[in-house]
């Protein structure tokens, strides 16, 4: 069992989902992104992923694309996700790496997962890649004993949900709309029933990420999945200038995000 | 002669690879939107409604077949070579992007969708995209970088006349890389109603399919055009951006080998400065834009900024067709820098009264180079890809020549 696979397990049996985070590498800059990490971490998400900035980010929204596009121009490179991933595994989470494909195949796919695997990384998320267009991939990451998830949509047929879950290994991500990164005010309908059929499609975990934003979308997604995706409600914490301010805020968020997982909504004023 | 076999033949090549270029590389959440179009276009391909319904708008509405023009006193300057121009430049909406458009818009209405994006660098694609919207009553949204509603600011208000919204995007280079990107987010939400039509012959299979064989009539009518001529050309040259009017031109000639056929990139300041868009020139294989080709990246992969004075070639990528006949060795691409194709613009006017667009001004600068290498008994066939009109402004000001100059 993978070290994801395990955190999701301890999660449930915990009687609750599993909460993952997501943050830019050097956002805004290593210390205060290593901070951050830390402090998720410190308040309950028990899965981060880390993504490399990438200069054509097709699925993200615009405060992902602000983040990583300051992060490029600073001078982040793939040494910075190595250095996060190590950060969040000496922490005592569990480091996933979503990367955009060009990235990987520029590293060499066999380099990059050893690579990553060296630093502690348990999986990649390739957003923009589906299993049956780089086969390839999922042959370096098993090589390496690294997980490869894998997203569906709710425009993803049967055949495929099918394809996907059999080649994703410790999640299938499910999107729970149509559309890039960022918050929302409600979580897509369709996300429930996405969930349902790609688990009567193979899938024994599945993580619901896109526009799940706060506590009580948390509480909401945790009833019917394994695992519960932030990640622009994270990263908007970080563009406050203040550094304190933004560790406060950021802790504060993934301190109501897991009172979410664990079933508690939060009463709104 | 025997006949070579089917297989042997260049022009039989299909995709979704060509060589080791091509392929889909996207997110989930678009590859049902792409199975169904390739379905729908595998349909169309053998219905001849569909072909009889293009070719009608092809001859009726864009003018086709485009005339070849000779031009002797510009090929003067061109070491004497004969010097042909296929004048795709006067074609409804004044370049090659409708014969592409008006399919792609076709094949929207038969898969039932009610509004189309699309991207656009000079202008060009997005003017005839928002034609064919109104033609045929779809709804069109047109994705330009900023940098580019600001250089081609007459075809901005021309497509807002023909009722598309263009939204500028200010995200990244501001240029049609970050167009593309924007469009894609665009197609992300709104697939259950949208259409993309893509303006190149790149982007994921089957894109590069799609617009190769919508592009094909360019050279299929100009290999006629030539042998009633005389016979066919030493060389045809074509502008390279993302490569659909090279693409068009080329697959005509692609099982002569006689016939050489040079893409002509740009160069910008000089592919020494960095300062260019020379993607098959200066750039290594990877995924952009949903397919494998060859683009202008850094060592981690970050695509690197392309630069050029040409907004429709100003690229960091290329189609996966020209990745592949550069790297068989079929096709050269050559790079051409800003002042080369300022140049060769100024040159067709003066000397012949046709004003290209500066993208086709590179294709043009081009044959001067080949037609002084090779001489007077050389034949040249040019892709005139569009017309100069919405870059009078950008050239004026180049030569000082604009009212503003003369303060
Ligand atoms: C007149 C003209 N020629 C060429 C191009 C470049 O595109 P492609 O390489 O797809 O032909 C453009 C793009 O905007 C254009 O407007």
């Amino acid at each position: 069992m993978s070290a994801l696979t395990a955190a999701i397990d301890a999660a449930k049996a915990q009687g609750r989902a599993a909460l993952i985070g997501y943050l830019p590498s050097g956002f805004p800059n290593a210390a205060t992104s290593h901070r951050a990490l830390r402090a998720i971490i410190e308040a309950g998400v028990d899965i981060v992923e880390i993504g490399p900035p990438y200069t054509d980010p097709v699925l993200d929204g615009p405060v992902i694309q602000q983040a990583t596009a300051a992060a490029l121009a600073s001078g982040v490179t793939m040494a910075d996700t190595y250095a996060a991933v190590s950060v969040v595994r000496d922490a005592g989470a569990v480091p996933v790496v979503m990367s955009y494909y060009n990235l990987m195949l520029q590293r060499g796919l066999d380099t990059f997962a050893r690579e990553l695997v060296d630093a502690g990384a348990a999986g990649v998320i390739a957003p923009d890649v589906t299993p049956d267009a780089a086969p390839e991939w999922v042959e370096a990451a098993d090589a390496a004993g690294l997980d490869h998830v894998y997203l569906v949509a709710p425009s993803t047929t049967a055949e495929r949900l099918a394809l996907t879950a059999q080649a994703s290994s410790g999640f299938v991500y499910a999107a729970s709309l149509m559309g890039v990164t960022g918050e929302r005010a409600s979580v897509g309908e369709a996300a429930e029933r996405l969930v349902a059929d790609v688990r009567a499609a193979g899938a024994e975990r599945v993580c619901v990420g896109l526009g799940v934003s706060t506590g009580e979308h948390a509480a909401q997604v945790a009833r019917y999945a394994d695992g519960v995706i932030v990640g622009t409600a994270l990263v908007k914490c970080l563009f406050d200038e203040d550094e304190d301010a933004a560790i406060a805020a950021i802790t504060e968020k993934a301190r109501e995000l897991r009172r979410g997982v664990e079933g508690h909504v939060e009463a709104h004023a | 002669m025997t006949s070579p076999a089917e297989h042997t033949r260049l022009q039989a090549v299909d995709g979704p690879f060509f060589g080791d270029f091509g392929g889909r590389y996207v997110p989930e959440a678009l590859v049902a939107a792409l199975d169904g179009l390739t379905e729908a276009y595998d349909k169309a391909k053998v219905d001849p409604e569909f072909h009889a319904e293009i070719e009608r708008l092809g001859r009726d509405y864009t003018g086709r077949p485009s005339i070849i023009t000779e031009a002797p006193r510009f090929a003067k300057h061109a070491g004497g070579a004969r010097i042909l121009l296929k004048r795709e430049d006067l074609n409804h909406t004044g370049s090659h992007k409708i014969n592409n458009v008006l399919g792609q818009a076709l094949l929207t209405k038969r898969i039932g969708k009610t509004r189309v994006i699309a991207e656009t660098g000079a202008g060009q694609h997005g003017v005839a995209t928002a034609t064919a919207a109104a033609l045929l009553d779809l709804e069109c949204v047109v994705y330009m970088g900023e940098e580019d509603t600001e250089r081609q600011a007459l075809n901005v208000a021309r497509m807002r006349l023909l009722g598309a919204e263009v939204v500028p995007v200010t995200s990244g280079s501001r240029t049609l890389r970050d167009a593309i990107n924007e469009a894609y987010r665009d197609w992300v939400a709104n697939v259950d109603t949208t259409n993309y039509i893509f303006g190149t012959a790149a982007g994921p299979h089957p894109f590069p399919t799609i617009v190769r064989d919508l592009q094909r009539v360019i050279g299929a009518e100009a290999r006629e055009q030539m042998v009633a001529l005389g016979g066919l050309p030493d060389a045809a040259l074509a502008c390279v951006g993302g490569g659909s009017n090279a693409i068009g031109l080329f697959d005509g000639f692609l099982d002569d080998p006689e016939v050489r056929l040079i893409g002509c990139e740009a160069a910008g300041d000089g592919v020494e400065t960095g300062r260019h868009a020379a993607t098959l020139t200066a750039g290594r294989p990877g995924v952009l834009h949903g397919s494998k080709s060859v683009i202008l990246q850094d060592g981690e992969g970050q695509t690197v900024p392309s630069h050029s004075i040409s907004a429709g070639l100003d690229y960091p990528g290329v189609g996966p067709e020209h990745a592949w006949l550069q790297a068989i060795g079929r096709a050269e691409y050559w790079p051409i820098t800003d002042s080369e194709a300022m140049q060769a613009f100024a040159l067709l006017t003066r000397t012949e009264g046709i004003m290209p667009a500066i993208e086709s001004a590179h294709a043009l600068a081009g044959a001067i180079k080949l037609g002084k290498e090779l001489g007077p008994d050389a034949t040249l066939l040019v892709n005139l890809s569009g017309r100069g009109d919405k870059d009078v402004e950008q050239a004026a000001r180049w030569f000082g020549l604009h009212p503003e100059d003369d303060a």
